[in-house]
């Protein structure tokens, strides 16, 4: 099972590596990248966050068990988005990153987004939950702010053309995925699966 | 021409007779059956040829970008809001009957059909760079003459100042107009000066052929020194004015897209900064390195007087 969704979770990042050798990767390559693995890692973020709502409901632990896999996915993704916007389009020039970061909030957003996330990908680990026990969990808790920090990225992005439609969209899901952990709603799930 | 354009162009160029072959055999197409079934979506192909003369003052030694690139890649938000939405979806666009009215502050209104005004001057190629404010361009051979031309034949009165543009918003023949993301109509403007600089052109063709319909069918403006928002698309009126006409981008984010727009490396764009840019269509692909951009987008020559003394930090 999980050899599947190893399988099918780097499908997005072969389908632009096939692309790339058809030169099919349209008129502005780059830019059709950065927003290709940053809306993946997007959605690997909220299957990732979907995993506990999908427990509550089931019951079953199977759910949890695919989640590490996802959320480390989702830092896959981020991780290429990041590079790739630091190599191709600033040209490894660390300065002007620092630059952009402080002055472009959106740029800012993004930037935080991939720092919160480094701690939970390199805690992602049986020997990192032994180490931390209960505050392994209040670490990975970043992860609702990570879903905040990553919607003002993408939606600062997008607002300066006016063109947020697809952003609120991600808004509502990650938001709905958020309310299921809140006591009312986790009693409801629980529920279910009874 | 500047100095990164001479390193690509060994590899970009795409050599002239090349160029006009392909030139000839796209007229051919546009003539023969192909042409029919081509009709269908947004590339049709419309009767009439576009008999232009090249104007030697912009060549090709720039390096054209690929016509692909430059008929799939477009912001003409009235068929949609992502790049390749108006290649896709502009097929419906009704170019012919088509009219354009001139007035407002003129001593001669004009209301003309495409085909009168096809007829005011000989069309001109030029080889015109295109900057998008986003921080890519193109080098686009465009069918045309100078705005003053049209101009000229309505004698815009002393008391006008600005010219407004007006686009095409017709939810029935374009789908992005059900969509609020602009306050429709498309609206641009330009001061007078600007709008009667020689480089300023009254386009109706690119490439040798009649616009694409994503490509702003079947007449715009082209104004290589702004960035690209300003150049638009499909327009049906023209107004002479005495103040300011209000521009639709300037009206959804004023903070990013000023009146202006001149192209300038040094005046940062909110979000992004101005001084370089990707040229799509570089062979060298994803690898290729960003273009300094250049001041009025290498056309200073001939426009920087228009802005002498002007704080460009301020009239952005």
């Amino acid at each position: 099972m999980k050899i599947i969704l190893f399988l099918c979770a780097t499908l997005p990042l072969d389908r632009l590596i096939w692309l790339g050798l058809q030169n099919d990767l349209g008129a502005n390559p780059i830019e059709m990248i950065t927003r290709s693995t940053g809306t993946w890692a997007l959605v690997f973020l909220c299957l990732t966050l979907a995993m506990t709502p999908l427990r509550l409901i089931s019951g079953s632990l199977f759910w949890i068990k695919q989640r590490r896999m996802l959320g480390l996915f989702c830092f896959f993704y981020a991780t290429l988005h990041f590079f790739i916007w630091l190599y191709l389009d600033q040209d490894w020039d660390v300065h002007a990153m620092f630059h952009d970061v402080l002055k472009r909030p959106f740029i800012t957003m993004g930037f935080l987004s991939y720092l919160l996330l480094l701690p939970l990908a390199i805690s992602s680990n049986r020997f990192s939950q032994r180490r931390l026990g209960r505050r392994w969990l209040v670490l990975h808790r970043l992860v609702y702010l990570i879903a905040g920090t990553v919607i003002l990225h993408y939606w600062w992005h997008k607002a300066g053309k006016n063109n947020v439609a697809v952003v609120e969209i991600y808004a509502v899901v990650l938001g709905l995925l958020l309310i299921c952990r809140l006591p009312p709603f986790r009693v409801f799930f629980q529920s279910l699966s009874k | 021409m500047d100095m990164n354009d001479i390193d690509l162009s060994t590899d970009c160029i795409t050599p002239k007779a090349v160029f006009n072959r392909r030139r000839e055999w796209m007229k051919a197409v546009a003539a023969g059956g192909v042409g029919s079934w081509l009709s269908q979506g947004a590339f049709a192909m419309e009767a009439i040829k576009l008999a232009s003369t090249p104007n030697v003052n912009y060549p090709a030694s720039l390096g054209v970008t690929p016509y692909k690139s430059a008929t799939t890649y477009n912001n003409f938000y009235e068929f949609g809001t992502d790049k390749a939405d108006p290649a896709q979806y502009a097929g419906t666009l009704q170019t012919r009957p088509w009219t354009m009215t001139i007035g407002g502050l003129v001593k001669k209104p004009l209301t003309l059909d495409i085909d009168s005004l096809l007829k005011i001057a000989p069309l001109e190629e030029r080889i015109y760079r295109m900057r998008c404010v986003e921080g890519w361009s193109m080098v686009i051979p465009w069918d045309g003459y100078s705005l003053s031309k049209l101009l000229a034949k309505v004698e815009p009165l002393g008391s006008a100042k600005y010219i407004e543009f007006i686009s095409l918003a017709d939810s029935k023949q374009m789908p992005g107009v059900k969509d609020a993301v602009i306050d429709w109509p498309y609206r641009e403007g330009l001061r007078l000066d600007e709008a009667m600089n020689p480089l300023t052109l009254l386009t109706f063709g690119m490439y040798g052929e009649p616009l694409p319909r994503q490509n702003g069918a079947p007449v715009r403006i082209v104004v290589p020194w702004k960035y690209g928002f300003k150049s638009a698309k499909s327009i049906i009126s023209m107004r002479l004015t005495a103040e300011m006409p209000k521009t639709s981008w300037s009206q959804i984010n004023p903070r990013e897209y000023g009146f202006y727009s001149n192209v300038n490396p040094l005046v940062d764009h909110p979000r992004w900064s101005q001084a370089t840019e990707r040229r799509i269509g570089d062979p060298r692909g994803v690898f290729a390195p960003k273009i300094k951009t250049e001041l009025f987008n290498g056309y200073g020559d001939q426009v920087a007087s228009l802005y002498a003394g002007m704080d460009l930090k301020k009239y952005y």
